[in-house]
């Protein structure tokens, strides 16, 4: 199984972001999703800037794949997406069906996990139209991705959202914005405070959701370090570690460990606790509650 | 000019008001998980829905069945099952999501006019573009994220029809890329065709007020004097930095009456009204005063302005009995 590692989904200073990716050119990760797929109007990088970055992670051995936004709402949004469908130096990851429209035909790209890819049909469609790995959604179980895989029979890289807060929604507004009574069109770029968004609890102070900018994530951590044996048993070839503000690397090492076989796997989640941000969560793999956490 | 209306129909009672009322189209759904609208007592078997297409058909009304859910590689089945009753009974056009189920419509009925569901996701031309090239669909619903200009430039740009939310209940988020309900239930808008689903709900006076709870999750908390609004979990009062509120969206009605003249000029092919899961009586009043106000723009929408009854008609079913102009109006955002 190789390791892969998530888009950026929070919007961290520029020197921050680019201090990160050094660190994870380092890293024992074998593929890096690069690029800004929450929010158009963030700009501490641009597309050159992600350019940069892939080219110095290409030099250190990493596979490279830009991310395109998921919501497409305007013109420039689609300018955007149009520049990072003819870079012709690094793989695309489609996060919408207007990133497919555009690829489709060429080799080689990623069906990015907001595809809404439940079926075999749908995904052979996708294959048909060039996508050489798709990665799962995350409400997706274990056992109706075996069902996928199995059914769709020939051979395709399948990724699956292993770590991080999980991207539970997108919105038209910012609810980062909305939270300082600002519209998205002011927002004074306020996210960039939060280094792993902002927490919404319940009113009895359980942690529920993260907000981030016009993302809604998970309070808890989806992890499946427990369940790297049932992973491998569903034919994953591809594990995503969504990026967090502290300990990424040490997070990527326990995968890396748990995946060579060196530790159990339930040692590498014990061993990860203290790395987290929140309680652990991996509802969504055995077909529960998202939020749920299983023993595995 | 023309603007049709889409009318929600739960049940053959609200089929037969909205056809009554003036709907140019009603949509509907099976009793099961194949509609983005799967809850107990609502929708159509067999026999209701056949006589619910007599019934439009015997008056000029359209019937569109939304089968706009994903299905899975286990009850794949079941959903082209679904798309072959659509087109042995005749409907009008099926709204469909999955672009798998689209392919198979496509190519065993190519008669069956394919409407592209809110819940697929399709917020540009060019997502919009793929669906009409690969599959000839021959109108899209646009889920409720883009502002009036936006709509201008997505119609500008398609030769596919666009079909938007006029006037019900809220998602604040976009349709189809929504996994709260299942993240907090197991129970998903996609794969069930159900959000925040009612045998989740679980309501409790206690000392500090009447508690909504969503699978155990405290959603709401109401005092007294408060109206307890449905727990839908966009929907609920929430902590953010030591502040309580609506931390997502207020429970709220979308309502774009005062917008219908820009809407009707740029191009729009049809208004949805929200709420198959609403009573006939709500489709009946909600209809009633959209057939007016669409005759109305038709006929003259440089001097069209809403009626302040016909306002306030809506405002009574309004979700919280509160309405906004949502996407459309950009400052919402």
């Amino acid at each position: 199984m190789k390791l892969a590692l998530g888009p950026l989904l929070y919007y961290w200073p520029r020197q921050r972001t680019l201090d990160f990716y050094r660190e994870v050119a380092a890293a024992p990760v074998d593929i890096v999703y690069l690029g800004e797929t929450v929010c158009s109007r963030r700009h501490e990088l641009r597309l050159p800037d992600w350019l940069d970055i892939g080219e110095q992670l290409t030099a250190a051995g990493k596979e490279v794949v830009l991310s395109s936004q998921t919501l497409i709402e305007s013109e420039s949004d689609l300018k955007t997406l149009r520049r990072i469908v003819e870079q012709a130096r690094f793989r695309v990851e489609a996060n919408d069906m207007a990133a497919v429209h555009l690829l489709a035909g060429s080799a080689g790209w990623v069906a990015g996990p907001s595809l809404n890819v439940f079926n075999p049909q749908t995904l052979a469609l996708l294959v048909e139209l060039g996508a050489r790995r798709f990665v799962a959604a995350p409400e997706v179980s274990g056992d109706a991705l075996s069902q996928l895989l199995a059914a769709h029979g020939e051979p395709l890289e399948c990724e699956v959202f292993a770590y991080g807060r999980l991207p539970l929604a997108y919105s038209a507004r910012c609810f980062t914005a909305r939270h300082f009574n600002l519209q998205k069109d002011a927002c004074e770029f306020r996210c960039i405070a939060f280094e792993d968004g902002l927490p919404l609890t319940t009113r009895e102070g359980r942690p529920f959701l993260t907000i981030n900018g016009i993302q809604t994530q998970s309070a808890r951590i989806h992890n499946l370090l427990a369940d790297l044996p049932a992973l491998a048993g569903a034919r994953v070839d591809v594990l995503r570690i969504s990026p967090q503000a502290h300990h990424t690397a040490e997070i990527i090492t326990l995968f890396a460990d748990a995946v060579a076989g060196r530790g159990t796997a339930r040692a590498a989640f014990d061993a990860s606790r203290p790395l987290m941000t929140g309680e652990a969560c991996n509802g969504f793999w055995y077909g529960r509650a998202g939020l749920d956490q299983t023993i595995a | 000019m023309s603007l049709e209306l889409v009318c929600p129909a739960g049940s053959l009672p609200a089929l037969k008001t909205a056809v009554d009322c003036g709907a140019d189209c009603v949509y509907v759904g099976f009793k099961d998980a194949t509609n983005a609208r799967n809850f107990s007592g609502l929708n159509f078997d067999d026999k209701t829905m056949a006589d619910g297409i007599a019934y439009a058909h015997g008056r000029g009304a359209k019937v569109l069945l939304a089968l706009n859910t994903y299905p899975r590689s286990d009850n794949w089945a079941h959903w082209t099952r679904a798309v072959d009753k659509a087109a042995e009974r005749g409907v009008d056009a099926v709204i469909l999501a999955d672009p798998g189920l689209m392919r198979y419509a496509a190519r065993e009925h190519p008669q069956l006019r394919l409407h592209l569901s809110v819940q697929g996701s399709a917020t540009s031309y060019e997502a919009i573009n793929f669906y009409h090239e690969h599959f000839g669909i021959q109108r899209a619903v646009l889920p409720r994220v883009l502002s009036l200009a936006q709509v201008e430039q997505v119609i500008a740009r398609t030769p596919v029809e666009i079909e938007l939310f006029g006037f019900g209940g809220l998602c604040v988020m976009v349709e189809g890329r929504c996994a709260l309900s299942a993240y907090a239930t197991g129970e998903s808008p996609n794969c069930n065709g159900a959000c925040s689903p009612g045998r989740h709900v679980r309501w409790e006076q206690t000392d500090a007020g009447l508690e909504a709870r969503v699978n155990g999750i405290l959603v709401d908390r109401f005092a007294q004097q408060e109206r307890a609004g449905y727990p839908t979990l966009c929907k609920g009062r929430f902590e953010v930095g030591g502040e309580t509120y609506y931390a997502i969206e207020e429970p709220t009605s979308l309502n774009t009456l005062e917008l219908l003249p820009q809407i009707a000029e740029m191009g729009v092919a049809a208004i949805k009204i929200e709420g198959r899961q609403r009573s006939p009586a709500y489709v009946g009043q909600v209809t009633r005063v959209w057939r007016q106000a669409i005759d109305r723009v038709l006929r003259d929408a440089q001097t069209f302005r809403p009626e302040a009854v016909w306002q306030k008609e809506l405002a009574k079913i309004s979700e919280g009995q509160s309405q906004t102009l949502g996407a459309y109006h950009r400052p919402w955002k």
